[in-house]
């Protein structure tokens, strides 16, 4: 298989919950070996998009396919190739660690071997412990090791690390690396920029059911106004005349300090403006713009908007 | 691609089956209510009653039996009832709300695996119980063993076949463990009033006992009734408790939902 064939390719993809149209054409593609981030706010419809990949919901309209396979009407073929780990979806409370992972690996042709998989993620100590006395990151590291173990393909992550502290964040993103480096195909669902941009090779935005924007963190950045300006006006000044500079695309105050997100053009045409009034920039900072602010601007921008009716 | 999971055979997703199955029973043990519930309690009142010294004095009423002695289907019907309408539902449920059957559908095993594994672990819990309530009225009441095991053995799968049906419909009309337990619970007072706990089927009034007749523990306890004294079962008890399995086994599988 070239690396021209997509993984997974969503066309068009239309998915409703009754009344709710949840999924509003939905396209994207996964390329083999990527880890792919589906980003977007929630109720944006990341969470039905990837469950339709997983053959677990039906489109509407449109088309999904994994490795030429449309997942919702060859369900056995399906989960051979995806594996899952769904946000929320737990075990049963008093099963235990190492009785999960026995039963999975009963579940399929060709298992990895459980204990060499516990051991890599983490797990051989708490073979014996129930599922429901493990930790939030405890039960996602048992999670990805269930989705894991039939060698899927391609494997779905959603929300890993809601809820988890720092340090068992950080744990579970070494770990999607080191499944990625392994050769699984990963698509991960989040609403966290930081965790974006740190782990994925490619990012869908999706907002409100469509898609909003797609490529790698870095272009991503680079075509938002993303540059971050902050001070403390001295004497203090209102803000909104700051929009009104060309390039500017936020103007924001938080504790007294104003912030301005804009093109690196706008930063110095702001200072003009600020010493023109005799206002002096205290403890001034600008930053590279992070995908986080990019994000922002593209959730936030409606979608017609054009740029100069920006605020 | 070719190290990545291939298509399972029919024998390794029987084994996937089966290590589910034994999961489940595994897990069935890990809940001191449930096994209580279907396994201890039957035999304990059945204990309870032989404690009153009226029940085991042959009563010229009953054809010169014993009240202990019709107790006997009673308490195994109560076995039965129990395990398919207040212990089963919620667990089912409590996985469809936590997420487990949504996770079991992402593998290459059936969701309808998780039905099956659920009934077989309850139906052998109750047969378990069923021994123990009859060894236990021989042994220490001397309650006579059934005199036609065969009819016994039939009558009894149909009725538990009629409850795993029930508690499949519980489970499919209830959206949550809290409904499913509701309403096992409203099912259970006059199913256990129909499977005769308070007043033995064979000795109710003629109108009443004909209409209890026709429900599915009423038929069940006439049927395990005619078994313990040597008659096979009448075709009319056997057929109604036949039908409700068949009635309510087709309706839970058309309303059920795994999401």
């Amino acid at each position: 298989m070239g690396p021209a064939v997509p993984l997974v390719e969503v066309t068009e993809l239309c998915v409703s919950h009754g009344d709710l149209e949840a999924v509003a054409g939905v396209s994207l593609t996964v390329e083999q070996g990527e880890i792919h981030g589906v980003l977007g706010p929630n109720g944006a419809g990341k969470t039905s998009t990837v469950e339709t990949v997983a053959g677990l919901r039906r489109p509407d309209s449109g088309s999904v396919r994994v490795a030429g396979i449309d997942p919702a009407a060859d369900r056995r073929a399906a989960t051979r190739l995806v594996g899952v780990q769904l946000q929320e979806a737990q075990l049963q409370p008093k099963l235990r660690v190492g009785e999960a992972l026995a039963l999975w690996s009963a579940l399929y042709a060709d298992p990895v071997p459980w204990r060499e998989l516990a051991g890599r993620l983490g797990l051989e100590g708490l073979l014996g412990r129930r599922f429901d006395r493990l930790s939030g990151g405890q039960r996602q590291r048992l999670s990805i090791a269930l989705a894991l173990l039939g060698r899927p393909t391609l494997v779905i992550l959603d929300e890993l690390t809601t809820g988890l502290d720092p340090e068992a964040r950080r744990d579970t993103w070494q770990i999607v690396r080191e499944t990625r480096d392994r050769g699984t195909t990963v698509l991960l669902v989040t609403h966290s920029m930081e965790e974006a941009q740190l782990l994925c090779d490619r990012v869908t935005v999706i907002v409100g059911g469509r898609v909003r924007a797609t490529g790698t963190p870095r272009e991503l950045v680079g075509g938002a106004d993303a540059t971050v300006m902050a001070f403390t006006p001295e004497p203090a000044l209102d803000p909104t005349e700051l929009s009104a500079v060309a390039g500017v695309a936020a103007v924001r105050c938080e504790d007294g300090r104003v912030l301005v997100t804009g093109s690196d053009e706008a930063v110095l045409l702001v200072l003009e403006r600020l010493h023109a009034r005799g206002v002096r920039p205290g403890r001034l900072r600008v930053s590279d713009g992070s995908l986080d602010q990019a994000y922002l601007d593209l959730v936030r921008r409606p979608e017609t908007a054009r740029p100069e009716e920006r605020r | 691609m070719t190290t990545h999971g291939r298509e399972p055979s029919a024998l390794e997703r029987s084994a996937g089956a089966r290590a589910l199955l034994w999961t489940e029973a595994r897990l069935f043990v890990r809940e001191p209510g449930a096994w209580f519930w279907v396994l201890v309690f039957p035999t304990a009142l059945l204990c309870a009653i032989a404690l009153v010294p009226s029940f085991r004095e042959p009563t010229p009423d009953l054809g010169g039996a014993r009240v202990l002695d019709l107790y006997v289907p009673v308490c195994v019907l109560l076995a039965v009832l129990v395990a398919g309408v207040q212990t089963m539902p919620p667990v089912l449920t409590s996985y469809r709300e936590r997420g487990i059957v949504t996770r079991l559908r992402t593998t290459p095993l059936s969701a309808g695996t998780l039905l099956l594994a659920q009934v077989l672990v309850h139906a052998v819990a109750v047969l378990v119980s069923v021994v123990l309530v009859l060894v236990v009225g021989r042994a220490g009441f001397g309650v006579p063993l059934p005199a036609s095991p065969l009819g016994y053995a039939v009558a009894l799968v149909l009725v538990v076949a009629a409850m795993s049906g029930l508690g499949a419909l519980v489970t499919a009309v209830s959206p949550t463990t809290k409904v499913a337990q509701a309403v096992g619970t409203s099912l259970l007072f006059p199913m256990m009033f129909t499977s005769g706990v308070w007043l033995p089927v064979q000795v109710m009034p003629q109108l009443l006992g004909q209409v209890v007749g026709y429900t599915p523990l009423g038929a069940g306890a006439q049927a395990l009734g005619d078994a313990m004294a040597g008659a096979f079962p009448s075709a009319l008890d056997l057929g109604v408790v036949a039908g409700w399995a068949v009635v309510l086994g087709v309706a839970a599988v058309r309303w059920f939902r795994w999401a």
